[in-house]
């Protein structure tokens, strides 16, 4: 097996040298009636890379790839190009191949990489300080609920209707067993998202309002009046942002003035993968540090006075606190945030500025391309990359089907994120990145039209 | 082994000078780096994007509908006024920026890297070249069912094999690492609990647990009470008898421990916890040492994490991804989070929200968006299929003979507290016992930087002062291991010498020891520019 460098003539040495007759000495710590002899059943005998890679080859081809027809999911998942190097850099086996920098002197690469990713998040989401990931967006999000749980020492968090449904899911099964209580309603399909009406809810006993930015529905609305109801009730707005190319355009929700802002980082050098491995993104106001989750780099120096990064704040964390710990977390996404980090790097201010605007004004044209078909109607107000079309007749999901059939992933049906909801199963959630070109969406246009009859 | 293989030592050692300051700092191959924020520039990029369909001037000139000429009004009221603050690198500066910087990192690529309990195997390359077929790299969480269905049989495959492996019922497989996978294992177990109206309050957990396993039961809701070990290095089963009674949920217990010993007990463990209402929840963090050989299922566990970043080999990243599917026993199962994987005829289906109210209606619910960890489920099945039923035994086996093999060449040097009671697991564990002036394990961990290895994992467990855990895994040689133990008993000797120049260490690496409590005192975690330099770019 190629990949254990023992022969048997090691191995005989080598049991000899620690006084074992056979290798089965070393586990007569096991129960007798738990050993197991000769081939695991079950699985199959090995393979050699060639098989291996034909094999795999099989599965993949049965899947349809995104980058091979017109493409227009989005929905917390973006398809954005990433330049070339970035996946090479991060296969460095320095980068691919380390653990969790706990020996600082021989991990300063993985270290000061982490130190500029924080300092990006921090700008892009207009917060003081990030920490160094988290396992994605939907786990970031309940943490920030939880964080703001022990700041306030309220237990009543507010879901704005347009956070992504999954994030509410996973929050919703957290709050069972912490005894949060949630207030959350799934969205109507209106031209603009709950923000004026949530601003009546908040109130004394509430700890957090959590709103998204775009939301679910590609809705965009400025949060600063939320920011201050929650400040003069002493909650927290946490925001929620899944499309973090939407803020080389747009305000951050930090400007706005949330006091934490977490988000998914998969769009910014990390691919869709089928929904993981992804990179959450946490940040925040200062004055929080002490119970933010996750790992933080800081800058230091050492013993000759040169600057260096190591992990700090970690009375924070589990290995300290055991119990008393801010959060469970131990690996995290750290080279998802090196890939993420990278990205934004090559890009810099004038590409990311450039990137959104290329999105946006792709989705502006397919969005003027496609609220000229009868059958169908827009409900955005505003919108970054992303927006929802009602269908006047169908449900949105058979619809779906049918586009893919003819070679087409036209995009989201809420039908597929909302089940049971019935009106909101005529909503499609339509998104357009930079990866669409102009005869995709005509494509994506000419064939809605033909199977909506319109 | 020979005292100095290929004559790498010097053999004129007044001839090297190795104080020599130059002026960039860099000391040849070892290379400074700036900042991204130091070295970027606001106009400078390294992608070129190309130029929009309806840009301002086209825009103008397309007969608009109203709503969407409305939608630019609205979204220009939200637009960024300020820069942001991300200066942007060329190609080539970005390139050498990160190979700089990645030089100044330890790696499983470079050398031995035995922290105990991490399991820092040889990533496989192959894995890396599958998990980026545009087949598995290139699609949506949400795309319709049909167009998923290899990626849904992949799942299905890899779930399917760690039932096998592990002789449990079913496995849920979206916990994104390992301490998520406990947070999924206790969720069940407390819905469980719930579901036969039996509200228990308690997890017991061993002195040597892992700081996720108390950690995750108080993010579960619990109390969390300790088990005293015993002075062989395994759970006290009169002391856990003792506690048990209707007010605990479950124990959480790693097995192997992470003193690196089998619990002998753990069948015994198991019924006593059963008979007293509770269940059992296994830290699989060292599975490594037992994959192929034992079956957890077989020792009367109700749940386990798996850690595919650990015994399945996907890459650790510098702190991840993992990825951690937990295996379930049949009373868990129905509990299980959604969404899995099930096949239908020659179909397979995601079973989410929608399709879980008929057959799964005791979910505990999601954990997480999307389905789990995809990328990492492709790179641990190529890593089961290269080993197959017939090799997989072998990586234990090895895993565990070179981890005796270096416990037997170093227990005369160092202390190892449990080395009488038999042979280990896959990780030896030593204690500062007889270390002299005051030096520490974590001078002896920096001594072993200056050697060229990555140091094991230093005080853990913490029932043995100044722990020091090994794990060499099995993807090491047995002269890569006689250059490790030469490297350690040197390094030892120096510590029980109470040589005074090990509490310099390391001097090689590419930063001397550095500050920690400046860095926790007052915390600098993200660049804050000097002046306006930045602002004149």
């Amino acid at each position: 097996m190629r990949y254990l460098p023992l022969a048997d003539t090691d191995r005989q040495d080598m049991l000899r040298a620690v006084g074992a007759a056979s290798i089965d000495d070393l586990f007569v710590d096991v129960p007798e009636a738990a050993r197991l002899g000769g081939k695991i059943e079950g699985l199959p005998d090995h393979i050699g890379e060639m098989a291996v890679e034909r094999e795999l080859a099989g599965l993949a081809r049965k899947n349809l790839v995104a980058g091979e027809v017109p493409f227009f999911l989005g929905c917390g998942a973006y398809r954005h190009h990433i330049p070339a190097s970035v996946d090479h850099l991060i296969q460095r086996g320095e980068f691919l191949t380390s653990y969790t920098p706990y020996q600082p002197e021989i991990a300063q690469g993985t270290l000061q990489v982490l130190f500029e990713f924080q300092t990006q998040v921090a700008r892009l989401f207009g917060c003081d300080v990030a920490n160094a990931s988290m396992y994605d967006g939907s786990t970031a999000c309940w943490e920030a609920i939880g964080m703001a749980r022990r700041i306030t020492r309220r237990g009543k968090a507010i879901l704005s209707s347009g956070l992504h449904p999954h994030y509410v899911s996973v929050a919703k099964t957290m709050a069972r067993f912490t005894g949060d209580e949630i207030e959350y309603a799934t969205p109507e399909l209106a031209r603009e998202s709950d923000a004026a009406a949530l601003l009546d809810r908040i109130d004394g006993d509430t700890s957090c309002v959590v709103f998204q930015y775009p939301d679910i529905l590609g809705r965009c609305d400025d949060m600063s009046e939320l920011a201050a109801r929650a400040r003069e009730q002493g909650a927290l707005l946490i925001g929620v942002v899944t499309e973090p190319v939407a803020l080389g355009l747009l305000r951050s929700p930090g400007e706005m003035g949330a006091d934490i802002v977490v988000g998914e980082g998969q769009s910014l050098g990390v691919g869709l993968q089928f929904g993981g491995p992804y990179v959450g993104l946490f940040a925040c106001a200062e004055r929080y540090v002490r119970q933010m989750p996750g790992r933080l780099v800081g800058m230091t120096s050492d013993a000759e006075g040169r600057r260096g990064f190591v992990l700090t704040l970690s009375t924070r964390e589990q290995h300290i606190r055991r119990e008393k710990a801010t959060s469970n977390i131990c690996t995290s996404s750290v080279l998802c945030a090196l890939a993420f980090s990278m990205h934004l790097t090559m890009l810099g201010e004038k590409g990311l500025r450039q990137l959104a605007e290329l999105n946006f004004d792709r989705a502006l044209y397919a969005a003027e391309r496609l609220s000229r078909l009868y059958r169908l109607r827009m409900i955005n107000k505003a919108f970054f990359n992303e927006f929802t079309l009602s269908l006047n007749l169908r449900e949105a999901r058979p619809v779906v089907r049918e586009l893919a059939a003819r070679g087409i992933l036209g995009g989201v049906s809420l039908g597929r994120l909302y089940p049971g909801e019935r009106p909101l199963e005529r909503g499609l959630v339509v998104a357009v990145t930079e990866t669409a070109t102009r005869e995709d969406i005509d494509r994506l246009v000419d064939t809605l039209k033909e199977l909506l009859d319109d | 082994m020979t005292d100095n293989p290929g004559g790498w030592r010097p053999q004129r050692p007044e001839a090297s000078e190795r104080s020599v300051a130059t002026w960039t700092g860099n000391r040849a191959l070892m290379l400074e780096e700036p900042l991204s924020f130091e070295i970027g520039a606001f106009d400078r990029t390294g992608v070129d994007l190309e130029p929009a369909d309806m840009g301002p001037e086209v825009r103008s000139s397309v007969p608009w509908e109203g709503a969407v000429d409305e939608v630019y009004y609205e979204v220009r009221d939200l637009m960024r006024r300020q820069p942001i603050g991300l200066p942007g690198l060329s190609e080539p500066e970005a390139v050498r920026h990160y190979t700089r910087l990645s030089r100044q990192n330890y790696a499983i690529d470079l050398g031995l890297f035995p922290l105990g309990s991490c399991t820092m195997k040889h990533n496989p390359r192959l894995n890396e070249n599958v998990a980026r077929m545009p087949g598995f790299a290139d699609i949506h969480p949400l795309q319709p069912v049909d167009t998923v269905q290899g990626a849904l049989e992949l799942i299905d495959r890899l779930a399917g094999w760690l039932v096998a492996l592990t002789g449990m019922h079913s496995v849920a497989m979206s916990p994104k690492a390992g301490a998520h996978g406990e947070l999924c294992g206790l969720l069940a177990i407390r819905s469980a609990l719930e579901a036969r109206g039996d509200a228990r309050e308690v997890i017991l957990v061993p002195e040597s647990a892992h700081g996720t396993n108390p950690a995750t039961a108080a993010f579960a809701g619990y109390r969390v009470e300790n088990i005293p070990a015993t002075s062989r290095g395994r759970v006290d089963l009169g002391a856990l008898k003792a506690r048990l009674g209707p007010d605990v949920a479950a124990v959480m217990i790693t097995n192997p421990n992470t003193c690196g010993l089998f619990e002998p007990e753990m069948t015994e463990i198991s019924r006593a916890v059963h008979e007293a209402g509770g269940l059992v929840y296994c830290d699989g963090a060292n599975f490594n040492a037992i994959v192929g050989r034992v079956r957890p299922g077989d020792l009367g566990i109700d749940a386990m994490h798996i850690n595919l970043h650990k015994t399945f080999s996907t890459p650790h990243g510098g702190g991840g991804p993992g990825s951690g599917p937990v295996v379930f026993s049949e009373a868990l199962t129905p509990f299980a989070p959604l969404p899995f994987v099930e096949k239908q005829d020659d179909h397979y289906v995601l079973v989410e929200e929608e399709t879980a109210g008929e057959h799964h209606g005791s979910s505990f619910g999601r954990m997480v968006a999307f389905h789990g960890q995809m990328g990492m489920f492709t790179r641990a099945l190529a890593y089961i299929m290269s080993h197959g039923a017939d090799g997989l035994r072998q990586v234990a086996e090895d895993a565990v003979l070179n981890a005796n093999y270096l416990l037997r060449q170093l227990d005369d040097v160092l202390d190892a507290p449990f080395g009488e009671s038999g042979p280990c697991m896959h990780e030896a564990l030593f204690s500062d016992r007889g270390f002299a002036g005051g030096l520490t394990t974590l001078d002896l961990a920096k001594g072993l930087i200056d050697e060229g290895y990555h140091p094991m994992t230093m005080y853990f467990p913490l029932v043995v002062h100044g722990a020091m855990l090994v794990e060499p895994t099995e993807t090491e040689s047995k002269a890569a291991l006689d250059q490790f133990i030469g490297a350690m008993r040197s390094v030892a000797e120096r510590a029980k010498a109470g040589d005074p120049t090990l509490r310099a260490a390391p001097v090689h690496a590419p930063r001397r020891r550095l500050d920690e409590t400046q860095a926790a005192r007052k915390p600098v975690l993200v660049w804050k520019n000097p002046d306006r330099a930045e602002a004149a770019e």
